[in-house]
């Protein structure tokens, strides 16, 4: 009963995502108050029945009613209750409703939040929500329905997927989505205001904050979903430049490019079709990424799970979106140009350049993610494309984006003097450089990735520090609180995520040239050597779990005689897909984790023990960590919360002159 | 309009085109090197009487399904109340291809494992599988070291081999038979087959 | 600065960052590109000498074999027409088995197969996709050669 309650409601949902789509549009044409104020409690109620139907779902999971067929793939009875409820989304189908959950979600925030915005201009943000909206719960409801029946019932489920079973996996997809799908609110932005042909600072203004969060979530979303893969793959890498990654990592590219392109088009009036291409491509992304992960076109050619009709439905669903913005865009367009013009030495030029190549390196992913398509579809061999060619294509197209970003705060916007802004940053640049060098001396073997590395990230801090150093000394005389208080939040935050990238170069450097592996063979007292430290096997344990038995290694990390962990990495076979997984054990520090993992158990009773020293590794998250906090920052600056009151205000005496 | 804000335009549709593409490349449109050849020629053991020996010869004459099975293969089980429905309305009668039943097994390591032994497993095993899902087959035949499979080309569990009265493989369905290709492909290709003759 | 000369230089830098993009994308796709054959093309001598290839098909049963050293691993990856010796010296992924599907990549001296990486992405259900195109060449091979 209650899975039919679910389904029900979803399609209470669709209908009320079809009136929203509808009816304030026609509003806003006509200019009827009435027909636009219906969007607002149309996007409400959309949510409950969403929610109402996602609870629905996650009833049958937690109650364990294998009559409902997505929960006899993807539960069983004895997994734990928290992976009930993340084994939800850890299908397809569920992961559409939380898909479509997140976008409801984002536009009952843009109904609350945004209640200061022109009616018109609101009604049309709804309606373009409503019709991304439609598109999705209908693709839910006709190819991929999550309460479909399983009659007669099995006995016992199939559980969730083992790789899933992990705490990274119950915050990573929701936060993933919340950022994959918030772009969606800067899109319908975009398109909202290329109908009414109002594209200005205000607009860009509005839509900041919402891109910033939706970009924090993508952000937070990734970073987990690497933490995950590793120390849950079992093999230590971080980052595997596989098509599902590629995904959200192409969304995020345009997305920091959009962020910046937005701060140049409130601010100076600038860049306002290419801010218009930017948010439509950022979503656009998004889609295009849900494509690639849901049509099976890429990753799983030979999953039973894909159907090619879902691939066809949701191609005719970006072809719809995408196509009719795009259109949309080249009608317009050609109206959005002129706003304030700028010198080529100024920080306009430096956003813009970077926003350029922040773009072509989005492109260079896209291509490398779809050419063994490409390749196969002309019939031209099946090849595949890993991650030297994404590294070899991203280290020379971030080096100048590293550099100008940390370049760019120096100049004014307009107009500036470029002998005057060079020698300003020059002695922290030829510093960075000395570091850089210096740095990478002093580690074995001198690679040109590391002294890159090292200088670029030696760059980012030394500029960071000169930066807030000028920054104080504007106000010279005040008294520091009086100086630190009249730093907006958004600088701040502009400073952080700068500062944040540049501890990930640290991280991403350290780890790429210092990192050490060792595969030995280990019996019971033996011990083995790596990067400094002794491991000592002390034989392997049975330890089962409520859903899987395992074998578990007891392992002394020690360096000279001092014991400084017992790891404890476990080798499981999950009962219900009889699907063996390794479980990796760290001992994780600032300066280094150390790994462990277990492989397989030879026949004279021996195990295979993988061992890693990884420097510095934390610092990728703790870069991700800084650039997440930035983008709360600034997009929690007092002003816009002063001017939505200002404009409510306005909006108010309007509607009392109006009366 | 300006022609160079059709750009971005022409690029998407230039992409639509190849992911359009991408998409016809399903495995399940590509026809199988089998269709429309003989059915490899095989002869193995009953699941019902291990002492007697099941081959293609005895089908000649009527259309008829086999179905690659195994009680490890997740998606079998989601496709097996339709063959059970299907074995109760008499659409066709469909004969098991036990595929593998220990060694295909993850959680089993069935190295070093004497054949007698492997086969009494997988007898029991199948039995099992069988009593508690419903056995909708006219008879299951066991190919313990996938050979029968290799020659079919399994790559997958399940698959669906529709075959005539020749003998001849008309159609291969990969993958867990859902209703749809059941009403909408199966079912008229049967008709088609039965009417042929 | 005239606003001529200045979008001038501007569009000038565009071309120029575009055109060294697309360099780079083409020379990164030169060199980095690993193409897969089947044991029956690296048989027939097709595969590249001592370039990085991947290789994919079944793991041979019973051709699981650890040197003394207890880290390197001898098996062979057969796409039922023709077998290829492969060397490996590391983990092997949970889902490696005799009789299932695997991907090598690696490269091809005197004849064995130096792997680097061994990919068995799959569960009992179906192969990884690579393994699966092997399969299915040798099994297009093998009936036209009945034929």
């Amino acid at each position: 009963m209650i899975p039919e309650l679910g389904h029900f409601a979803l399609i209470l949902a669709l209908v009320l995502s079809l009136v929203q789509a509808v009816v304030p549009l026609v509003g806003a044409q006509r200019n009827s108050m009435a027909l636009m104020a219906v969007g607002r409690p149309a996007a409400q109620g959309q949510f409950f029945f969403i929610v109402f139907s996602y609870v629905c779902l996650t009833w049958a999971f937690i109650q364990s009613d294998f009559s409902v067929q997505l929960a006899a793939s993807n539960s069983h009875s004895a997994t734990p209750i928290m992976y009930k409820i993340t084994g939800v989304w850890g299908n397809h189908e569920g992961s559409l409703l939380l898909w479509a959950m997140s976008l409801s979600l984002w536009t009952v925030a843009v109904t609350v939040f945004s209640r200061h915005l022109p009616d018109a201009f609101l009604a049309r943000v709804l309606g373009v929500l409503g019709m991304v909206s439609a598109g999705f719960i209908s693709f839910t409801l006709v190819t991929s329905n999550p309460f479909e029946r399983l009659l007669p019932a099995v006995a016992e489920g199939r559980d969730l997927n083992p790789l899933l079973q992990d705490p990274g996996m119950i915050i990573h997809p929701p936060l993933l989505y919340m950022g994959y799908v918030g772009f969606s609110v800067a899109f319908a932005f975009a398109i909202a205001a290329l109908m009414s042909g109002r594209l200005d600072a205000a607009w860009a203004r509005w839509s900041r904050p919402w891109t910033t969060i939706a970009w924090v979530f993508l952000t937070a979303g990734i970073a987990v979903g690497s933490g995950w893969a590793y120390y849950e793959l079992g093999w230590g890498g971080w980052w595997f430049w596989d098509p599902v990654e590629n995904a959200s990592f192409m969304p995020w590219l345009l997305g920091t490019a959009l962020i910046h392109s937005l701060a140049v088009t409130e601010k100076r009036g600038a860049f306002r079709s290419w801010t218009v291409l930017l948010a439509i491509g950022a979503f656009s992304l998004s889609l295009l990424g849900t494509f690639l992960v849901r049509s099976g076109v890429i990753t799983s050619v030979h999953a039973f799970a894909t159907d090619p009709k879902r691939g066809l439905y949701i191609l005719a669903l970006l072809v719809i979106v995408i196509g009719a913005s795009l259109l949309l865009y080249a009608m317009r367009a050609s109206k959005l140009t002129g706003g304030g013009s700028f010198a080529f030495v100024s920080r306009e030029t430096a956003l813009l350049g970077n926003n350029v190549l922040l773009t072509v390196a989005s492109a260079s992913v896209l291509l490398g993610t779809l050419y063994p398509l490409f390749l196969d579809a002309l019939n031209l061999g099946k090849i595949s494309v890993g991650p030297p060619y994404f590294e070899a294509v991203f280290v020379p197209l971030m080096t100048p984006v590293v550099v100008l970003m940390m370049f760019g705060p120096f100049l004014r916007w307009k107009d500036d003097d470029l002998v005057a802004a060079v020698r300003k940053v020059a002695p922290a640049f030829v510093a960075s450089v000395l570091i850089g060098f210096g740095s990478a001396w002093a580690v074995d073997h001198v690679t040109w990735r590391t002294v890159l590395g090292l200088t670029l990230a030696a760059w980012v801090v030394l500029a960071s520090v000169q930066l807030l150093a000028g920054r104080f000394k504007e106000r010279a005389g005040a008294s520091v609180g009086a100086r630190l208080r009249s730093i907006t939040a958004a600088w701040w935050g502009m400073w952080l995520a700068h500062l944040g990238v540049g501890v990930f170069i640290i991280g991403v450097t350290m780890v790429g040239s210092l990192d050490q592996h060792l595969d030995v063979k280990m019996k019971e007292g033996q011990h083995a050597e790596l990067a400094g430290y002794t491991f000592v096997f002390r034989g392997a344990v049975d330890a089962d779990g409520p859903n899987y038995d395992a074998a578990r290694g007891i392992i002394e990390l020690r360096r000279g005689e001092r014991l400084l962990d017992t790891l404890t990495p476990e080798k499981r076979v999950y009962r219900a897909q009889g699907m063996p997984m390794t479980e990796a054990s760290l001992d994780i520090g600032v300066f280094r984790d150390v790994y462990v993992s277990l492989g397989e158990q030879l026949a004279d009773g021996a195990w295979i023990v993988s061992l890693y020293y990884k420097p510095f590794i934390s610092w990728i998250w703790l870069g991700c960590v800084l650039m997440g906090l930035g983008g709360v920052f600034a997009a929690a600056d007092r002003r816009y919360r002063r001017l939505a009151a200002r404009e409510a205000a306005a909006a108010g005496q309007r509607v009392a002159a109006s009366a | 309009m300006k022609a160079k804000f059709l750009v971005p335009l022409l690029l998407f549709f230039g992409l639509v085109g190849f992911l359009a593409f991408g998409l016809t490349l399903d495995p399940r449109e590509v026809p199988s090197p089998l269709i429309d050849k003989p059915a490899p020629q095989f002869s193995l053991a009953r699941l019902d009487q291990p002492a007697q020996s099941f081959s293609l010869k005895e089908m000649q004459g009527q259309v008829w399904m086999l179905n690659v099975w195994a009680s490890w293969c997740v998606a079998c089980r989601q496709e097996h109340p339709l063959l059970v429905q299907m074995a109760k309305q008499k659409i066709v009668p469909v004969v098991g291809l036990n595929y593998k039943e220990v060694r295909g097994d993850g959680a089993i390591n069935a190295r070093g494992m004497a054949l007698e032994a492997e086969t009494a497993m997988a007898i029991e095993r199948a039995r099992r599988w069988l009593t508690d899902h419903g056995d909708p087959y006219v008879l299951s035949v066991l190919d313990i070291d996938g050979r029968v499979g290799i020659d079919f080309g399994v790559y997958g569990v399940p698959e669906t081999f529709l075959i005539d009265q020749n003998g001849r493989i008309r159609y291969k369905h990969i993958g867990p038979i859902t209703p749809e290709a059941l009403k909408d492909v199966l079912i008229p290709k049967i008709e088609e087959l039965r009417r042929a003759s | 600065m005239k606003a001529r000369s200045k979008r001038l230089m501007l569009v000038g830098g565009g071309v120029v960052l575009l055109f060294a993009a697309v360099a780079l994308v083409l020379s990164a796709f030169q060199q980095n590109l690993v193409f897969f054959h089947t044991p029956s093309e690296v048989a027939e001598g097709k595969a590249p000498n001592g370039k990085t290839f991947r290789v994919g098909g079944m793991v041979e049963e019973g051709s699981i074999a650890r040197e003394p050293d207890g880290i390197t691993v001898r098996f062979a990856i057969t796409d039922t027409a023709k077998v290829i010796p492969v060397s490996y010296k590391g983990t092997l992924p949970d889902l490696f088995k005799e009789g299932k599907g695997a991907v090598v990549q690696g490269r091809l001296e005197n004849g064995v197969f130096q792997a680097t990486e061994v990919l068995a992405k799959h569960d009992e259900n179906y192969m990884p996709p690579e393994a699966a195109h092997a399969v299915e060449q040798a099994q297009k091979a093998a009936t036209t050669l009945s034929q």
